[in-house]
């Protein structure tokens, strides 16, 4: 770190550390992230093009990769609409009105964060599997749910069910309720205000909700994992075929299956870190 | 109720009630209710058998000593990132987001391999005989892994709200550098530091992708609750593995009520 400066922010010299000091906590901080972030989002590539491009293609390319990545593009084309839709609802009826029951509603929302995720997976299994709640009637009307898509569709909206609400719900709060009343009383239609003057003060939010959602749809490992059953082609999902790729030591394609996840995560935070400017203004 | 004009609060609620009740109070009652269905001595059969114990002090043991060191180093992150300048400081700062981006089971197979006998990190330690993966050591490090962010995202607003005239004041009465950052602004940040380490480590617990690689699945060593429920459930044991998942349940719950606790400190102490 020799010749670069590490300064204070905005702080007059006796608000802040001694220079020494100051060098010795960012070496600390920067070690560690390069430790646990840097080192591992290189391992991947690393592996992942250890036999250079062609193989590297060749195992995104495989039949079964395709399948995986469609059923994952299916999950997260159903997670991310449904959870979108009821995080501006949610976030109207929280953020705009005042009602008994609405930190309680608040706390429930966050529900699916504070599960295991293996626990997540498998209430879906005992409500519809076979010795579930609901299985006999899914059984008498041939639906397979659970070992299915339905079921792996279930689990990932469970799991991304907060992530668009708890972005709306402050944003919403924060932009108050005087535009929307100015536009009513102005004789605007319900649906004219929620477009026109709500819509545009929380479109950033929605994006942000809707894009941290989508990470969490196409990248869910455990709940997925339990109502899968994992059968090739069928029922596996991209984080799923990284496994199944990694237990069978064909790591190079495990790895190369796992950048594309990767890229994924690399664009959700640059997507991310942009809206976090626009929404700051 | 106030009165109001705008519309759609019983279309927009109704609606929340009726997902949040299909999608997820629904699924998650029925685990409870298959737990009453199971006789009692059954349930304390699973949950006292040492294999699930160990899995229970391994889960628990771990995600704390990994919510420890993230909350060390995290209030070190945290306050660099806020109060220094350095170059590469915004994309770093962006960067501390990739262990809630990226999916639990690539972080677990790069981890692995980053702590393998052979690999970049592993080949170094392993001379001394020290195992990281496929040990304690290495559910804690990937336990640390996906916690990382909580504690760095807690504290950052709150540093970032820290008035310059508390310290100026304490600066101005005598004190050294040393006394205003352990009297005047640890106190101060003590809420949200807490929050931090009790959000990480509840993630921990429950944490399955990132750790089931490394962790090489030793029963009684490296084997932790998550793990145990799907085997349990590959098993068709649909009861044995409630009763572990409803003991996880109530941990999970207990830790969401205390972390909401302790929020509600951290807002009053900066709206204070």
């Amino acid at each position: 770190m020799a010749g670069v400066a590490v300064g204070a922010v905005g702080r007059p010299r006796r608000l802040t550390e001694p220079a020494g000091v100051r060098y010795l906590l960012t070496g600390i901080a920067l070690g560690f992230l390069a430790l646990f972030l840097v080192l591992p989002l290189a391992v991947v590539f690393v592996e992942a093009l250890r036999n250079g491009l062609g193989p590297y293609f060749e195992s995104i390319q495989d039949p079964d990769a395709m399948a995986a990545l469609r059923l994952t593009l299916i999950a997260a084309a159903f997670a991310v609409p449904a959870n979108l839709v009821f995080g501006v609802a949610a976030g109207w009826a929280i953020a705009k009105f005042r009602f008994p029951g609405r930190t309680l509603l608040t706390t429930l929302i966050d529900l699916p964060f504070a599960v295991s995720p293996v626990i997540s997976g498998m209430v879906f299994v005992l409500l519809f599997g076979r010795n579930g709640f609901l299985g006999p009637w899914a059984a008498d009307l041939d639906l397979r749910i659970v070992f299915a898509v339905p079921g792996i569709v279930l689990a990932t909206m469970f799991v991304s069910f907060p992530f668009v609400a708890r972005e709306v719900i402050p944003v919403m709060e924060a932009t108050g309720t005087q535009e929307e009343e100015a536009a009513r009383v102005l004789g605007a239609s319900g649906f004219q205000t929620f477009f026109r003057v709500t819509l545009p003060n929380i479109k950033w939010g929605v994006l942000y909700g809707a894009i941290l959602c989508n990470a969490r749809a196409m990248g869910e490992f455990g709940a997925v994992s339990v109502v899968s059953g994992k059968i090739r082609g069928e029922t596996n999902t991209l984080p799923l075929h990284v496994e199944i790729l990694y237990n069978e030591y064909m790591f190079q394609a495990a790895f190369a299956v796992a950048s594309l996840l990767t890229l994924l995560a690399v664009v959700t935070l640059i997507v991310k870190t942009v809206l976090e400017r626009k929404l700051a203004r | 109720m106030k009165r109001t004009v705008l519309p759609g609060f019983r279309l927009t609620l109704g609606y929340t009630l009726v997902y949040l009740t299909l999608l997820v109070i629904v699924p998650l009652l029925t685990l409870p209710i298959r737990a009453a269905s199971v006789p009692w001595d059954q349930l304390k059969a699973t949950i006292t058998d040492p294999r699930v114990v160990a899995s229970y002090q391994l889960s628990i043991g771990a995600s704390f000593i990994a919510a420890c060191i993230n909350g060390v180093f995290g209030l070190i992150v945290a306050w660099v990132l806020v109060r220094y300048s350095f170059p590469g400081r915004r994309i770093i700062d962006s960067l501390v987001d990739l262990p809630f981006a990226l999916p639990t089971a690539v972080a677990g197979i790069t981890l692995t391999t980053l702590c393998a006998p052979n690999g970049w990190i592993g080949q170094y330690v392993e001379p001394y005989g020290i195992k990281l993966a496929f040990s304690r050591i290495g559910v804690t490090i990937a336990m640390t892994f996906i916690g990382l962010p909580f504690v760095v995202r807690t504290l950052q607003p709150v540093i970032e709200d820290l008035d310059a005239e508390i310290e100026e004041a304490a600066t101005s009465l005598g004190a050294t550098r040393l006394k205003v950052l352990t009297r005047v602004i640890l106190p101060y940040l003590y809420p949200a530091w807490l929050t931090g380490f009790a959000l990480a480590f509840a993630r921990a617990i429950g944490e399955y992708g990132s750790v089931v690689f490394i962790s090489g699945n030793m029963p009684m060593r490296t084997e932790i609750s998550p793990l145990l429920i799907i085997t349990k459930l590959e098993q068709f044991d649909y009861a044995g593995a409630t009763a572990i998942a409803s003991v996880m349940l109530i941990i999970s719950f207990t830790l969401l009520l205390v972390i909401n606790a302790l929020q509600g400190w951290t807002t009053r102490r900066v709206a204070g």
